[in-house]
């Protein structure tokens, strides 16, 4: 018998989220904004696999497999966005990447 | 044991996240990145998952975390400046959000107890177990995400890539011309 | 626990012991093996053939001004060479040295991490080594260092791909990530690289790509962008990169001869107990040096290869090769043949 309750592995991954959220949201910097959702997804994996070993299962497992190459995929794509948008307008601070507002 | 590893590397995931999400320079950020990285695969491995606990080292810190920071340096990303005034109305309630979430979420898990993890099964640890659901249960959603992954290929060397009639060239002239263009130089010395 | 504990602690003291003196013997090896190739005496000063070489070139690192540039990142400048030697000194602990030992009763596995997933565990920390290329390159604020040290991991990268895809074709047949298994697959068959010669092949060359060793080592060659990631580091930092590249060379010519060559098993040779485990070890050593004499052989007889050339050799000609070889290998266990 473990003696870590799984509430403290979900309290640690919705604080992570947490961590993640705040940063997504007050960061300038569009990169800093990308470490902040991986971060999330990261958080949301840890409580994927925690209730994976809560109810003995293996989907969990399985969908945190999946959410990685997710992961991966958007991570690859929205960087090369980054470098298309850095050489038509020099910058990636996301406060300044407003073409479409208004 | 298990209890204090829990403890050390929950810890440090949470600062390591902090640094992420706080830290002005990217390099910094993404570095931080990774030991929160490794602190959530040690927590996948205590959570029987040895095999995500790998694939996370393989994947998110070897490989993804590796083409963020060559985008920064590709990018020559530098320290963020100072936040601009605008910036301030969103942390004021970005923090106050995320406690209030963070209490809820606490709140929620003590009313409930806190329930002992179940033990550990040989069926949830063994990597047969794993490969044989999804290669049987999710072999749909297995294909999915390589043709995901395909398309994500496609999609990020095309948009990466310079528009094939740019203004602007490498800055070099095609590798033949150098000889010609030499030979006219020596010429019009001599 | 505790025993286990003991038992694993020792056991990663014998593994450490081997590692840790690979890139003194190497130095030496090196110079004269790469004497010999080019027709000269080599080291033969220091000591009889040049056999304390190493010594005199450890007490010049210890002794040498430790010069630190002066714009440099600080934090991340000093971390890089640590960061090297990470992968370096972890990436053994999955190689098993010998058969099971039987103490009290007790079965006594000869790795230091039995783990289910041994051979991933290896690809996931030997992936980190791009980090310490990336880092001394950005961290030295020097152009040149900066280049080499993205050419450096963008070459790391990429040949990670056709590795890991020729072990995956060894691991079909053996059904097992463990590399106990495998070495016992090729004890009851044949060793692997027979039916797999192309994945044997795949993983050579990808191998030398993965350590920077020449053909492939154009981020860090004396006379390509000064020397390349490693440029503004001095004596003990630069003696902890050469350090780790050796001993990165020689886990990793560890896991190709546990992949393809038997590992720790002879062909015929059934000893057990202690005796069994030693001359296991033995095998093991003998069979990376034979590895280690490859790789120094190879690097004094082929040209480098230029940056484009590599990408293109490691995209477009390593990376369908080791999908063709999985392919083969997996058509061949359908077929039963393997």
């Amino acid at each position: 018998m473990s003696s870590v309750p799984v509430s403290w592995y979900l309290m640690l991954a919705a604080l992570l989220f947490a961590i993640g959220t705040v940063g997504a949201l007050t960061r300038r910097n569009g990169i800093s904004i990308f470490l902040s959702i991986e971060l999330m997804l990261n958080a949301a994996n840890l409580t994927l696999v925690a209730f994976s070993r809560q109810l003995n299962d293996h989907t969990g497992q399985l969908v945190v497999f999946f959410v990685m190459a997710v992961a991966a995929a958007e991570a690859a794509v929205g960087l090369a966005l980054f470098i298309a948008v850095f050489r038509a307008r020099r910058t990636i601070d996301v406060n300044r990447l407003n073409l479409m507002r208004g | 044991m298990e209890t204090l590893i829990f403890l050390i590397f929950a810890a440090l995931a949470v600062a390591s996240s902090l640094v992420v999400v706080i830290h002005r320079s990217p390099v910094y950020a993404t570095m931080s990145l990774v030991v929160t990285l490794f602190s959530v695969a040690v927590l996948f491995v205590l959570l029987g998952a040895p095999f995500l606990g790998a694939l996370q080292i393989l994947i998110y810190a070897g490989a993804i975390v590796v083409l963020f920071l060559f985008v920064i340096m590709l990018l020559n990303l530098q320290k963020e400046g100072e936040s601009a005034g605008r910036r301030r109305g969103q942390i004021w309630v970005a923090i106050p959000g995320a406690l209030i979430f963070i209490g809820m979420v606490g709140l929620v898990f003590w009313r409930a107890g806190a329930p002992e993890l179940q033990p550990l099964t040989p069926e949830l640890v063994s990597l047969k177990g794993l490969a044989t659901a999804l290669f049987s249960d999710y072999l749909l959603p297995f294909e999915i995400v390589g043709l995901l992954l395909l398309v994500a290929v496609i999609g990020a060397t095309v948009a990466a890539r310079r528009a094939p009639d740019a203004a602007e060239g490498t800055g070099l002239p095609p590798r033949e011309d150098f000889v010609a263009e030499d030979t006219a130089r020596k010429e019009a010395r001599s | 626990m505790t025993s286990e504990l003991v038992a694993t602690l020792l056991k990663y003291a014998v593994m450490f012991g081997v590692f840790i003196n690979v890139a003194p013997i190497m130095n030496w090896v090196e110079r004269r093996a790469c004497a010999y190739i080019q027709d000269r005496p080599g080291p033969n000063r220091v000591g009889p053939l040049g056999l304390f070489q190493p010594l005199a070139d450890a007490a010049k690192f210890l002794f040498k001004e430790d010069v630190t540039p002066a714009a440099a990142d600080k934090l991340l400048y000093l971390m890089a060479p640590v960061l090297a030697l990470l992968p370096a000194f972890t990436t053994f602990v999955i190689i098993p040295f010998g058969p099971d030992l039987t103490i009290d009763g007790r079965t006594i596995p000869l790795v230091v991490a039995p783990v289910d997933t041994g051979v991933l565990l290896f690809l996931a920390l030997s992936s980190l080594a791009v980090y310490s290329l990336v880092l001394a390159g950005y961290a030295s604020n020097n152009k040149f260092s900066l280049i080499g040290g993205i050419r450096a991991s963008a070459q790391l990268i990429s040949y990670e791909l056709a590795l890991t895809l020729s072990v995956l074709a060894v691991l079909l047949p053996v059904n097992s990530f463990r590399l106990a298994d495998i070495v016992a697959y090729q004890q009851a068959h044949v060793w692997n690289f027979i039916p797999q010669i192309l994945g044997f092949f795949v993983f050579l060359v990808a191998s030398f790509a993965e350590t920077n060793r020449l053909p492939f080592d154009l981020p860090e060659a004396e006379s390509e962008l000064i020397a390349g990631f490693h440029t503004e580091y001095s004596a003990m930092r630069f003696a902890a990169f050469f350090q780790a590249e050796y001993t990165n060379m020689a886990a990793l010519a560890a896991l190709g001869v546990t992949l393809f060559f038997g590992g720790w098993s002879l062909p015929g040779v059934h000893i057990s107990g202690v005796l069994g485990a030693i001359v296991g070890l033995a095998t093991l050593v003998g069979k990376i040096c034979v590895c280690m004499g490859v790789f120094v052989w190879i690097r004094w007889t082929f040209p480098r290869f230029r940056y484009d050339q590599l990408m293109r050799l490691g995209w477009k000609v390593l990376l369908p090769l080791s999908i063709l070889n999985l392919i083969l290998v997996a058509v061949m266990t359908l077929a039963g043949w393997l």
